[in-house]
């Protein structure tokens, strides 16, 4: 079974981070998803840009119109996400506690509804 | 009740029912789920009543007896319920319940029946990973969403399992009763051992981040206090809470104040609970006089041993090393045998240590199993495999799920790479 972690943090923390704090992190989830790989588990994932790069489309009355910024304004952001094939979903909850996102956002975990 | 005496008594009525929730919640289920074996009814009766009481009790005041009150409104729930069926069991159960209403009198006391309720709830036909969770519903009264997080499963299927472990229990007749003797010895292990995985999901918290999780080491010492107290001729029974009391002994230790790690080798020993420990080798000491060891007395032995550091200031490792080569004799599992390459890396080097790990690394568990990259990456570093300890270390990082033990094996990974 497929499920997707999806990593919310409030991305202010990383611009008021230190070097030292920022290396640490990054080898957090440099470590981390090398113990996916290695656990035979990580299906893919990937890091986004700031939600500030993002743009948000809407259609309405076949009228489409683009907006600045993310779909929700909110404190935490959506800021990247891992898919992983493990068993069950309590195997999902035990990587997603390992997700070095949780010491400073949350990580959803939902199940892939395979197309 | 909008004056202040209204309000006023109507808290304390809360907190009557509270406390009378808190301390007897177990205890009522357990008594009113042993005779008919339905823990699923006896807790609703049990709601029930609690919703009454607290409907009634600004009223008319807190009862004298808040347990008996409680006890019989649920009764006499289970009691209608049973007239309103025509079931032959149910009807039987409703004639027993009537019985037993009528032989007890209010100062006679409720027996504690919580021992039996934690036998049906370890009993060999429930699912092992489903015990601790049915205790901690059952006998202190949590529910399934709290249970759920500290047991990192989703809260739909906590409730749905312990939904099915109840169902299981009433319908396939899991009797509440004692194990035979002969028995009594595996029965007894299963309820320690859902006992102890209670206290160690608290213990795995130790920077108290999650107030629930560190609640469950306390919940698990009450239950490892409560069985010591109800069977206190079962050394193994006495042995486990020695070994909980031990750990927790150490909790303060276990990290700065800025909430940095601090590993058992470097704790301040000043910090650790001197009381506790004093209570933990006093049980240790009764349940060894018994002349039957096992594996919570000899785990608890080990603990005992580093206690000893506090005075001597040294660790006598070659103790350490005898009571985990009984303990693998004793269990064979993959657990003991990493502790014990720490002990054989302190008594006889770290190569020899490493030759365990080795052979460990066959089983397929120690792959995502955190502790043993962490003690393989410690070894490595000492016997000056740097690349080696380098690669188990970033192995550990990334299965580490507490943030502050990630940023020490961090911290030791930079410190390897930069001699």
């Amino acid at each position: 079974m497929q499920y997707m972690l999806m990593l919310y943090l409030d991305e202010t923390r990383f611009q008021t981070s230190d070097k030292a704090s920022l290396e640490r992190i990054h080898g957090a989830y440099n470590a981390y998803t090398e113990a996916l790989k290695t656990s035979g588990v990580l299906v893919g994932g990937d890091r986004l840009k700031p939600s500030a790069t993002a743009s948000t489309v809407r259609v309405k009355d076949g009228k489409s119109s683009v907006l600045d910024g993310p779909y929700a304004e909110t404190k935490e952001q959506f800021g990247g996400f891992y898919i992983i094939d493990v068993a069950d979903l309590d195997a999902a909850l035990g990587w997603a506690a390992r997700c070095p996102t949780t010491e400073h956002g949350t990580v959803e975990v939902r199940p892939i509804w395979a197309m | 009740m909008q004056d202040r005496t209204g309000q006023s008594i109507e808290a304390a009525a809360h907190r009557a029912a509270e406390t009378a929730a808190r301390q007897s919640y177990g205890k009522l289920v357990a008594l009113l789920a042993a005779r008919t074996g339905d823990i699923a009814r006896a807790e609703d009766a049990l709601s029930v009543a609690f919703a009454a009481a607290l409907a009634d009790w600004p009223k008319s005041g807190v009862p004298v007896t808040p347990d008996a009150w409680l006890l019989a409104v649920a009764r006499r729930k289970l009691i209608d319920e049973g007239r309103g069926r025509q079931v032959r069991s149910l009807a039987s159960d409703h004639l027993r319940l009537l019985a037993e209403e009528m032989e007890e009198t209010p100062d006679v006391g409720i027996p504690d029946r919580r021992l039996l309720l934690m036998f049906a709830c370890a009993h060999p036909a429930i699912e092992g990973g489903i015990r601790a969770p049915l205790i901690l519903q059952t006998i202190l009264g949590f529910d399934a969403a709290a249970i759920a997080s500290a047991f990192l499963v989703s809260p739909t299927t906590m409730g749905q399992r312990l939904v099915r472990a109840k169902a299981k229990i009433a319908q396939a007749k899991i009797p509440f009763r004692l194990p035979d003797t002969s028995e009594l010895a595996a029965r007894l292990e299963a309820v320690l051992e859902a006992i102890y995985s209670t206290f160690a999901l608290g213990w795995a918290d130790p920077s108290g981040g999650d107030a629930r999780l560190g609640n469950m080491a306390g919940e698990g010492i009450w239950l490892g206090e409560l069985v010591a107290a109800l069977m206190p001729d079962e050394p193994e029974a006495l042995g486990l809470l020695a070994l909980m009391l031990h750990s927790q002994a150490r909790r303060p230790a276990r990290r700065s104040e800025a909430g940095d790690y601090i590993p058992l080798a470097t704790q301040d020993t000043a910090l650790w609970d001197a009381t506790m420990i004093e209570h933990a080798e006093a049980l240790l000491y009764r349940a060894g006089a018994m002349g039957r060891p096992g594996r919570y007395q000899l785990e608890a032995a080990v603990q005992s041993v580093h206690a000893v550091r506090r005075i001597s200031g040294e660790t006598d490792w070659q103790a350490i090393e005898h009571l985990y080569n009984a303990l693998w004799t004793m269990t064979a599992s993959p657990v003991v045998a990493l502790n014990r390459a720490v002990a054989v890396a302190q008594t006889r080097g770290p190569a020899q240590a490493l030759a365990i790990l080795d052979e460990l690394e066959q089983d397929p568990r120690m792959a995502a199993y955190q502790p043993y990259w962490a003690a393989r990456a410690d070894l490595c570093a000492k016997s000056g495999d740097i690349a080696a300890a380098d690669i188990a270390y970033q192995r550990a990082i990334g299965l580490e799920a507490d943030a502050s033990v990630r940023r020490f094996l961090q911290a030791q990974q930079a410190r390897l790479l930069r001699n």
